[in-house]
Formats: structure tokens, sequence, C-alpha cells
């Protein structure tokens, strides 16, 4: 079969074709998708949840909004940064503890997320990093031990939240001092959320999910 | 051309990285580590395959003058149909592939075999040239991430060989630069002793 010629009318009508075609395509997948995708990454929240936790048997989700007072230092615009979300988590009709889903925009290549867990008594149980963007090898050593084992057990109203440069108690990753500091900033950040205006939270008003 | 050395030509004689220097963005960007030189390399395969076939099928259809940009609209609609039905339904393999897939729409190695080869040869002949260069690509890629990690993190595939922090200089972006000249003169200087 011979090449179609390249006139006007021809080359207007394949390329119309070819992206209605390739649009209709991504509309149909991306409609038989959206379920599945939303269902693995509420999947991927619980399990953080329940990773950073003592065992629980319901959760009480709540936003509670943040100060923005470091805009200078955000060059990209994070829309969804405005609020964090707290997980709270009972046993038996017993609090058991709290995840934070906390977030900083100080890491070394941009926004870091983090899903802190706190005991009741202000402790930090785990901490699980859930998105971050740091040099591989270096910052992304602060997913792993002995770096983020360093916190378990530690209550940050007595365990100074900053690393030992900076005269804190946190031992930095070395050669990823920036991305350390980050990973303070999102803890503390998330310690206040729990406990400082909220230490006897009242949950009546949010959404119940059950795990 | 048989098609054995149609298929064989992407791995040594036409390396897309190492000889015809195709797709630098990514092959520097990712290859931090064997693992993810892989993980990118078998992402890149997938998509080359399926589009040289795609192209080599609407070939006749698509006018001389704006093959470029309908070449571009169907990979591009190939990557995100494949990233979001991997999203959907293997999470785990998203997981640690999902970083790279955005990047192959930019992978010049698609839209240079797209118009070099695929626009001109048959669907069989197109699809085993895909799998050629996908697999040099991949055997590239991983070779330089190995490289990166053995000197960067003095571990390979992730196993630790001395139990110290590497040179960082070869995780950093210097280091990709570095890691892949030395490989291209050390592959040079062998091709012509040989």
């Amino acid at each position: 079969m011979a090449k179609i010629e390249s006139s006007f009318k021809n080359m207007l009508f394949v390329l119309l074709i070819i992206s209605v075609v390739a649009a209709f395509a991504l509309a149909t997948v991306y409609g038989f998708t959206k379920a599945p995708i939303e269902q693995s990454q509420l999947q991927k929240q619980q399990n953080a949840i329940k990773e950073v936790l003592p065992p629980f048997d319901k959760i009480q989700e709540e936003k509670i909004p943040i100060e923005q007072e470091k805009k200078e230092s955000s060059f990209r615009k994070e829309t969804d940064a405005d609020s964090l979300t707290l997980f709270h988590a009972y046993k038996d009709g017993q609090k058991v503890g709290v995840a934070v889903e906390t977030f900083t925009n100080k890491g070394f290549s941009g926004k870091i997320t983090l899903m802190a867990g706190f005991t009741t008594e202000g402790n930090i149980y785990k901490v699980q990093v859930l998105t971050h963007a740091e040099t591989p090898g270096l910052g992304t050593k602060m997913a792993e031990s002995p770096f983020k084992d360093q916190f378990e057990g530690k209550n940050p109203q007595t365990y100074n939240l900053t690393v030992k440069k900076d005269g804190g108690d946190v031992d930095a990753i070395t050669a990823a001092t920036i991305s350390s500091r980050a990973y303070c900033d999102a803890m503390n950040t998330a310690y206040k959320a729990a406990f400082s205006s909220h230490a006897t939270t009242d949950t009546t008003n949010t959404n119940c999910v059950d795990k | 051309m048989n098609q054995l050395q149609n298929f064989t030509k992407g791995l040594i004689k036409e390396n897309p990285v190492f000889v015809l220097l195709l797709g630098m963005c990514p092959t520097l960007g990712v290859t931090t580590s064997a693992i993810n030189g892989l993980g990118m390399g078998l992402a890149t395969l997938f998509v080359l395959s399926l589009s040289n076939v795609i192209i080599s099928l609407l070939k006749t259809l698509i006018p001389d003058k704006v093959r470029i940009p309908a070449f571009i609209v169907v990979i591009a609609s190939l990557v995100t149909i494949v990233q979001m039905v991997m999203e959907a339904y293997v999470p785990s393999l998203y997981a640690s592939l999902g970083l790279f897939i955005p990047l192959i729409v930019v992978n010049c190695i698609i839209l240079g075999r797209a118009e070099a080869f695929a626009s001109k040869n048959n669907v069989f002949s197109s699809f085993i040239d895909g799998l050629g260069m996908g697999l040099g690509f991949t055997l590239a890629l991983t070779l330089l991430g190995a490289t990166r990690e053995l000197f960067g993190a003095y571990s390979i595939f992730g196993l630790k060989l001395i139990p110290t922090d590497g040179i960082l200089v070869f995780v950093l972006a210097p280091g990709a630069f570095l890691a892949l000249g030395l490989i291209i003169g050390i592959i040079n200087s062998l091709k012509k002793t040989a």
C-alpha cells in the first residue's frame, strides 16, 4: 500500500483520527483503572498506619489545619499542604495511639511525607517514610535503620528533635544533614499537631473508618 | 538482514547507550543502582517493542510531514496506559518501577527507533528490533547502575560488599557522566583491539 500523500487535508485528518483514538483509549483505561488505583492507594495508607501504631481495631480520621508561616521557602506550590491528617487508633474502645500523616518542604529535593505513630503518652512508636525525592544512597537512608530506629520510644517533650549539629539529640545521616533536618522538621510538625492544642481531642464530629 | 542479526545488533554493535548515545536523560538520571537500571531498562523494553509494532502497523496511514507528532501521540498514550494499568493491577511492581514510566515518553530511543526502523520495516522485524534494542538498553543501564553502585556504595544489587560509605560522587549526577565516559572508553578500546 502506498503512503498517504502529505496534503493539508490528509495531515489534518490523520492527526485528528490518531488523537481522537488515543484520547478515547486513555479515557477508557482511566475509567476502569480509577477504582483499583484508589483502592491500592488507600491500602497503602492503611498499611502505613498499621505499621507505625500498636495493634488497634478502629481508626478515627481527623483533619487539622496548620499555620502557613513557612511560605517563603516553598518554591513549588503544594496545593494539598494546608492540613494534616490524624488517625486516632482505638482498641476495645481504649485509645492506643495516634498516627499523623505529616510532611515538610525542607527536604534536599522538595517535599517529604512521613507517617508518624505516637502512643497516647506522646512517645514516638514508629515512623514510615511515604514519599520523598531525596538523593539515592544518601538522603534515602532516612527510611532505613539505624537512622529511623533512634526515634522509637522517644518523647519529643524531653527528646530534642533537632540534629546534633544544631544542638539537638538526633544523629544525622552522614552527608545528608539537610534530609535529616527535614525529617526532624516533619516529626515536630506531627508532634505539635497531635499533642499541643489537641491533647484531649474531641473527635465526635469526625468520620469513622473501620480498618 | 536476517532476524537474528536484527535482534543482536541492538545488544552490542548498535547498543543504544554505548554506541548510538540515545536516551541519555534517563540513562544518567536513574542509574544510581543496578536494580534501578534494570527496572528502567525493562520498562523501556516493554514500551519500545509495543510502540514499534503499532508504528509499523500505522506507517502507511501516516503522511510523512506529520509523522513525528503522530508518533509522539501514539507513544505517550501507550506509556500512560501502561502506567495506569500497572498502578491499578500490580501496585507492588508500580511501587518500584512507577518512577521511571513517565520518563519513557521523553526517551529518544523510542522515537528514534520509530523513525529509523519501525516506519520503514514490517511488523515482525519492528517487534524484533524493539526487543533487541530494549534488551541492549537494559544491559547498558544495568551495567552502568552496577558500576555506580559498586563505587558509590560498595554494594551490588543492594548486597553490601564493604560495610562503609562509598565514593559518594559516583551516586550523584557527576558520577553518572564519569562512569558512562569510562565505560564507553573501555568498550571502544576493546573494540579496537578485537
